[in-house]
């Protein structure tokens, strides 16, 4: 049994200032197996993952790989030894071409031959069925096709472990699947590979076995058909789990007299929605359903003016308004939860406290900053009502764990006391606790008068949520699902079909 | 929680501080009497306040240095040349009017503050509207600007000097301290209340971290560029405005000549991200002052005057080798272990 082990790790140690990320961990991996590594936001995943690949350097403890002892002081050194990543946040150079990107920091060649380097991508990105060009751009290509990319580098270095963090949060169910294909093929040529997500089904339905993380503890380590799911999430929140039983979907919004809060007629935008019908009433959760790439998002920031308005018309409560850019949608109440968290809401150097108040002190102006004491009072509000987990809310946002930084957006945004919210993805790569407390949140907004937009890659999440859902595909809406009916295969079926039943 | 909040905040001015009290250890050491100020017809010199006169005009252009790098990401490589500009203008005005009044001189002074505005707004557009990198944008004006100057001078080195302007590069009757000093003060103190009065500091991080992010939560990264841009135009009015007066005449060929690479480096030795993103003005401020106090200390060591931009230059590079997050982590390791080894041998 020894040997079959690629990868041992036992009594790791990672401390960061004020915070002990690991304490004790160990972690084996076999060869040729799916091994998911699981637990909450802050359990230490990521950071025992960046300690085997060399971007951290362990405290205390041992790495041996085929049984021999291994100390990474860089990625390099990590890749070196056969340790392919790709990470949940898309680490790859956007203003490089996809094959400058698959080929990058590898080898030590002094002379490149790009012919030769475009052909092999070409026949890497066909192999994998990934639909891009080796010379296109890697910004000009969707987060999705970017994600599938960074898959197909770490797979081309002929690595013996290879770790993916997170890879599916920003993939639909066809790509799904298709990376699935290409485990299964990776592990039956002796690929250990080390899976991390927050699906619980894809972890059934891939892993041979299954190690648990708490508050950076080892909880276990089991094979994945004798643990129930019930279990596996009771181990990783240590308490059983009933909360999710009690998310109940709202009865639908009817009173079709009242004034909506926001109404949109044909509106356009420079990202390239067809005109599109909208509106929402006063505490109603709706969600726009559709694959990526549909114009879901595209559609959400028409109406927040996050892309350029290239048409339509907009009425809030009734009154027509100009959005022509986000302060003045955010003046009329409305308030937008970005899908690319990194890139489009974290101030990643800044701290938690700047980053809570930063939508409300904008709509205050420039002139009329919020004094210390009132900003530390709204920041303090705001991390005891939501349970983010930070040392002070003067630490940098960027140290905080992935559902904690999405927690703070959030903040940043109830703050502002929107009438309407429009939440893109707010619950991608965030344990399944967090998510629970994201969808009651949104119900018990909704209670409270708040309109929510919801939108999420897992159907079954909206349906849990949203009494109406707006099916998109290809950029314009194909048809509209209402009542708590709804199930999933009708989601797909008008997706797929594209009309109505 | 306490102990952790103030070493957060604390911890980018140990730099600077750490590199002046060395300086000033160095100082002490070649004579004690460092610190002894005499009083020369009613002012206080001494190396002390000589440190502080010649360090006005660094000071100034630094503080619009770190705002400018704090939203752009990039530095202004021209601010000198814009001095030598808006201080012609300055001269000009003076000349022309021919009256030594303070009128005359306000006059003359807004004259050149509006001549630095409209360099910050040009440099300004092409950083923000034209997304024109900052050192490629005021390249521009850093290789004609000078010849612009002389073209307003008319002639090479016009007098300027009056009584006034006298006082006002020296000393008031009266007044103990030497007037640029005085000067550097208060504007360093209109800086602080803008700061405090205004969002200056949460726009200006925002977009020079996270631009996208910043437009999303209702900043438009455009105007605030621009604005700090347009402030790079007051402060550098402001240090012409000193540098003029102190010398009595203008210099259209050596005025603040390369105080661009000084203005940087005060930047990067107040601990501040050349990249952009978080800035902090204290730190700037100390570290202008601290490069003065390192041309002044490799004068007092009778460092031959051709000799010391090479000996500076080693200072700079044994200073920021130092504060490279390498080698503090290097340190920051070292006395962990240094710590828990005893701690091993008890066990």
């Amino acid at each position: 049994m020894e040997s079959q082990n690629v990868l041992e790790m036992s009594g790791i140690d990672k401390s960061f200032p004020g915070v002990k990320a690991l304490n004790d961990v160990r972690f084996t991996l076999r060869k040729g197996e799916v091994h998911s590594l699981m637990g909450e936001n802050g359990a230490g995943k990521s950071t025992l993952i960046k300690v085997m690949t060399g971007v951290y350097q362990k405290d205390a403890g041992q790495i041996t790989i085929n049984g021999e002892p291994m100390e990474f002081r860089s990625p390099q050194d990590a890749q070196n030894f056969g340790i392919g990543t790709v990470y949940q946040e898309i680490s790859l150079c956007h203003n490089l071409t996809v094959a400058e990107n698959t080929f990058i920091g590898r080898g030590n060649y002094r002379f490149v031959n790009w012919n030769e380097i475009n052909a092999r991508t070409k026949e890497l990105l066909d192999s994998l069925g990934i639909p891009a060009r080796p010379t296109q751009q890697l910004s000009s290509c969707s987060l999705a096709v970017q994600q599938m990319i960074a898959i197909a580098r770490a797979i081309d270095m002929d690595c013996k472990i290879l770790v993916l963090d997170e890879p599916t949060s920003s993939l639909d169910e066809d790509e799904v699947q298709k990376l699935f294909g290409l485990m299964r093929e990776l592990k039956s040529r002796g690929v250990g590979i080390i899976f991390v997500t927050h699906f619980l089904d894809q972890v059934y339905e891939i892993s041979d076995r299954i190690t648990v993380l708490r508050n950076g503890q080892f909880i276990g380590e089991y094979e994945a058909e004798t643990l129930p799911q019930l279990d596996l999430v009771s181990k990783m929140m240590g308490k059983a789990l009933d909360a999710v039983a009690d998310v109940h979907t709202q009865e639908p919004v009817l009173e079709d007299d009242s004034v909506p809060v926001l109404e949109a007629t044909a509106l356009s935008s420079a990202a390239g929605v067809q005109p599109f019908d909208f509106r929402i009433r006063k505490g109603e959760v709706n969600g726009f359903a559709g694959l990526l790439g549909s114009g879901r998002s595209e559609s959400v920031r028409a109406i927040f003016a996050a892309d350029k308005v290239t048409g339509g018309e907009v009425r809030v409560h009734g009154k027509r308004v100009k959005l022509t850019k986000p302060l003045r949608a955010m003046k009329h109440g409305i308030g937008y939860l970005p899908e690319d968290r990194k890139g489009d809401g974290l101030i990643a150097e800044l701290s938690v406290r700047e980053n809570i108040i930063l939508a409300l002190q904008v709509m205050k102006g420039f002139f009329r900053p919020l004094s210390r004491r009132q900003a530390e009072a709204f920041a303090d509000e705001f991390i005891a009502a939501l349970k983010i987990k930070t040392p002070t809310s003067s630490t940098p946002i960027e140290s905080l764990s992935g559902g904690n930084q999405q927690k703070v957006i959030l903040a940043r945004w109830l703050l502002t006391r929107p009438d309407y919210l429009i939440l893109d993805e707010p619950t991608r790569g965030i344990d399944v606790g967090t998510k629970v407390e994201i969808q009651k949140l949104v119900l018990r907004l909704a209670s409270e008068g708040v309109s929510v937009t919801f939108i999420s890659s897992e159907i079954e999440e909206m349906l849990r949520t949203c009494s109406r859902l707006i099916v998109m595909k290809d950029r314009a809406i194909v048809g509209e699902l209402s009542g708590s009916s709804i199930t999933e295969s009708d989601v797909m079926h008008m997706i797929a079909g594209g009309g109505r039943e | 929680m306490a102990t952790l909040r103030t070493k957060h905040t604390a911890s980018h001015l140990i730099l600077p501080l750490s590199v002046l009290g060395l300086l000033i250890v160095i100082n002490l050491i070649k004579g004690a009497d460092y610190f002894s100020i005499s009083v020369i017809n009613g002012a206080l010199y001494g190396n002390i306040p000589n440190i502080l006169f010649g360090a006005s005009e660094l000071v100034i252009i630094s503080i619009g240095m770190t705002l400018v790098t704090a939203s752009s990401g990039g530095q202004d490589i021209s601010v000198g040349v814009a001095a030598t500009i808006a201080s012609a203008v300055f001269g000009q005005v003076l000349i022309a009017s021919n009256q030594d009044t303070v009128m005359t001189i306000v006059l003359a002074l807004l004259a050149s503050c509006g001549t630095g505005l409209l360099i910050g707004a040009f440099n300004g557009s092409l950083v923000a509207v034209f997304k024109v990198q900052p050192m490629v944008a005021t390249l521009i004006l850093f290789t004609g600007g000078r010849s612009i100057a002389f073209l307003i001078d008319g002639k090479l080195s016009p007098v300027v000097g009056t009584k006034l302007t006298g006082q006002i590069g020296g000393v008031i009757p009266g007044v103990p301290i030497q007037t640029p000093i005085i000067l550097t003060f208060v504007f360093i103190g209109l800086i602080a209340l803008v700061l405090k009065l205004t969002n200056l500091k949460l726009y200006a991080e925002s977009v020079g971290i996270n631009e996208k992010a910043a437009r999303l939560n209702g900043i438009n990264p455009v105007s605030v560029k621009f604005l700090t841009f347009l402030i790079m135009g007051i402060c550098t009015s402001v240090a012409g405005f000193i540098a003029i007066t102190k010398a009595g005449r203008h210099d259209s060929v050596n005025l603040l000549k390369f105080i661009e690479l000084d203005a940087i480096l005060a930047v990067a030795i107040g601990s501040n991200v050349l990249s952009g993103g978080k800035f902090s003005i204290t730190g700037s401020v100390i570290g202008a002052y601290t490069i003065e106090v390192l041309n002044r200390t490799l004068l007092r060591l009778e460092v031959n005057t051709e000799a010391i931009k090479a000996f500076k230059a080693v200072f700079i590079i044994v200073l920021m080798a130092v504060s490279s997050p390498v080698v503090r982590e290097f340190a920051r390791k070292t006395v962990e272990r240094i710590r828990t080894k005893p701690a091993k041998q008890e066990v």
